[in-house]
C-alpha cells in the first residue's frame, strides 16, 4: 500500500487531536488534585505538610516513563483491566498535580504573611482565608508560570505512546515504519508539537513580561 | 487484593539494574558535560546578540523546547540514517541529551550573563584584567553561580528523561528494567524497584550538584 503525503498528514492529525485531547484532561485532573495537594502542602498540620512533599518529591524525581508503567501493571495488578489511555490519563494527572503544587505553592508563599493576618483578625477560617484573600492574588502571580508548565504537558503525553496509546508520537512511528521516510515522518510529528507548544511558549512569556510591568 | 508481591526475582537481578544504572549516569555525565558547554557559549552569542549566531541559537532553544524529548531522539535515530549518517544507539541518546540539554542551558545561562551588571565589565577592564580572565571571572562563574539551582534541576530532569532512551535499546536503567520483566513476569515489582533507584539518583545528583556549587561556583562569584 503507498502512502501519499496527505495521507499521512491527516493520520498525524488524527493522531494530533489524541494528543490534544490528552493534554488537556490531564491538565484539568491535574490541576484540581494539584490544587488539594498544595492546600496540603501549606497545612498547618505538618503531617499534612510531609505527606504532600513526599507526594512532590516523587513524581518529580522520577522519570515519566516509570510512573507510566506503574499506573499500567499496578492498575491491572488489581484485577482491573486498564486501557493505554486510562493508564496515560491517569499517570500524566498525577505528574502534573505535583508539578502545578509546587509552582502554586511559590505563588501562594509569595503572597505577604500580613495578609494571612489581616484575614485571620477578620475571623476567617483559614480555608475562607486561603479562598478568599490569598488566591485571587496568586492566582494573578500564577497564570504565567501555569501556562509555561502546560507546554511541559503537551510533551509529556509523547511518553505514552510507548505504553501503546496511540497518540502523535505513536501514529509516527507506525508511519515511519510503514513508509520508510523517517526523517519526513518525525519532521511532521516535531512539527506538530511545535504548532501546539510554541503558542503556549509565547504567552507564557507575554503574560510573565506584563505582569513584571504592572507590578 | 490476592496478588502476592515477590521482589526475589527482581533483586536477583540487581547486578543488570546495577549496569544500567551505572551506564544512565554515564550518559547522564557526558550528556552534561557536553550540553552545559553549549549552553555557555549559546549563552554568550545570544546575550551579547553576535550575529548570525545569535538568531541561529534562538530558532535551536525554540525549536527544542517546544517538542519532546523522545520525539528528538527518533528524528536522530531513525531519521538521520536516511541521510547516510549511521550512529549507533548510546551516541544517538548522549546526541539527543546534548542538543536537549543545550537548548534549555542556553536560556538558563543566558538569564544569568544578562544579570551581571556592566560596571563589572567596566571594572575588570580598569583592573587590567586580560580578556579571558574577565570571561572567566566576571562573566562565566558569577552567571554560573546565579542560575546554579536552575541548571541543576534541569541536569536532573535530562538523567530521569533518559529513561525513554530504552526505546532506541540503549542500555540504560529503564532497557535493564524492561529486560528483567520480560523474562521474570514480575512487571510491577521490577518497576518500583526501578524507580527508587532513579529516585535515589536524583537526590544523589542534586546533592553532588549542591557540592559543587557551593565548593566551586558561588564560593568564586
Amino acid at each position: 500500500m503507498d502512502f501519499t503525503l496527505w495521507d499521512i498528514v491527516r493520520n498525524l492529525l488524527t493522531g494530533l487531536q489524541w494528543t490534544l485531547a490528552l493534554s488537556l484532561v490531564a491538565f484539568i485532573g491535574g490541576g484540581v488534585i494539584g490544587l488539594i495537594v498544595m492546600t496540603l502542602r501549606i497545612s498547618e498540620t505538618s503531617a499534612f505538610r510531609t505527606l504532600a512533599r513526599c507526594y512532590i518529591e516523587l513524581f518529580q524525581g522520577t522519570p515519566l516513563l516509570m510512573q507510566l508503567f506503574l499506573v499500567f501493571f499496578g492498575v491491572a495488578l488489581m484485577g482491573v483491566d486498564i486501557s493505554p489511555w486510562v493508564a496515560a490519563l491517569l499517570a500524566l494527572t498525577l505528574f502534573t498535580s505535583a508539578y502545578l503544587a509546587e509552582i502554586w505553592r511559590g505563588c501562594v508563599e509569595s503572597i505577604s504573611n500580613g495578609q494571612w493576618e489581616a484575614s485571620a483578625s477578620l475571623a476567617l477560617t483559614p480555608f475562607e482565608q486561603l479562598r478568599y484573600v490569598i488566591l485571587p492574588q496568586a492566582l494573578r502571580i500564577a497564570v504565567a508560570p501555569t501556562v509555561g508548565f502546560s507546554v511541559q504537558v503537551v510533551k509529556g503525553t509523547a511518553v505514552t505512546s510507548i505504553i501503546g496509546f496511540t497518540e502523535l508520537t505513536k501514529t509516527g512511528g507506525m508511519l515511519a515504519n510503514a513508509t520508510f521516510q523517517p526523517f519526513m515522518v518525525y519532521g511532521f510529528v516535531a512539527l506538530g508539537y511545535f504548532l501546539l507548544c510554541y503558542p503556549l511558549s509565547l504567552s507564557a512569556r507575554y503574560l510573565e513580561r506584563r505582569l513584571h510591568a504592572s507590578a | 487484593m490476592a496478588y502476592q508481591f515477590d521482589f526475589i526475582p527482581v533483586l536477583q537481578n540487581a547486578d543488570l539494574l546495577l549496569r544500567g544504572a551505572l551506564f544512565t549516569l554515564e550518559l547522564t555525565a557526558i550528556g552534561t558535560l557536553l550540553g552545559v558547554s553549549v549552553g555557555i557559549v549559546g549563552a554568550i552569542v545570544r546575550a551579547w546578540k553576535i550575529q548570525p549566531f545569535s538568531a541561529l541559537f534562538g530558532v535551536y532553544v525554540e525549536l527544542i523546547r517546544n517538542t519532546p524529548f523522545l520525539v528528538q531522539l527518533f528524528f536522530i535515530f531513525f531519521g538521520l540514517p536516511s541521510l547516510g549518517l549511521q550512529i549507533s544507539e548510546w551516541q544517538a541518546a548522549v546526541l539527543a541529551m546534548v542538543i536537549n540539554l543545550g537548548a534549555y542551558s542556553t536560556e538558563i545561562i543566558r538569564a544569568g550573563v544578562q544579570a551581571i551588571p556592566r560596571g563589572q565589565l567596566e571594572a575588570s577592564a580598569a583592573l587590567a584584567m586580560t580578556r579571558l580572565e574577565t570571561f572567566r571571572y566576571v562573566v562565566l562563574v558569577p552567571a554560573l553561580g546565579k542560575v546554579w539551582p536552575a541548571l541543576s534541576s534541569q541536569i536532573i530532569i535530562v538523567m530521569l528523561g533518559s529513561a525513554v532512551c530504552s526505546q532506541i535499546a540503549t542500555e540504560e536503567l529503564s532497557f535493564a528494567a524492561n529486560f528483567i520483566q520480560s523474562r521474570n513476569f514480575r512487571a510491577f515489582e521490577t518497576y518500583i524497584i526501578t524507580t527508587l533507584i532513579y529516585l535515589f539518583m536524583a537526590l544523589m545528583i542534586r546533592q553532588l550538584l549542591g557540592w559543587i556549587g557551593r565548593r566551586y561556583i558561588a564560593r568564586n562569584s
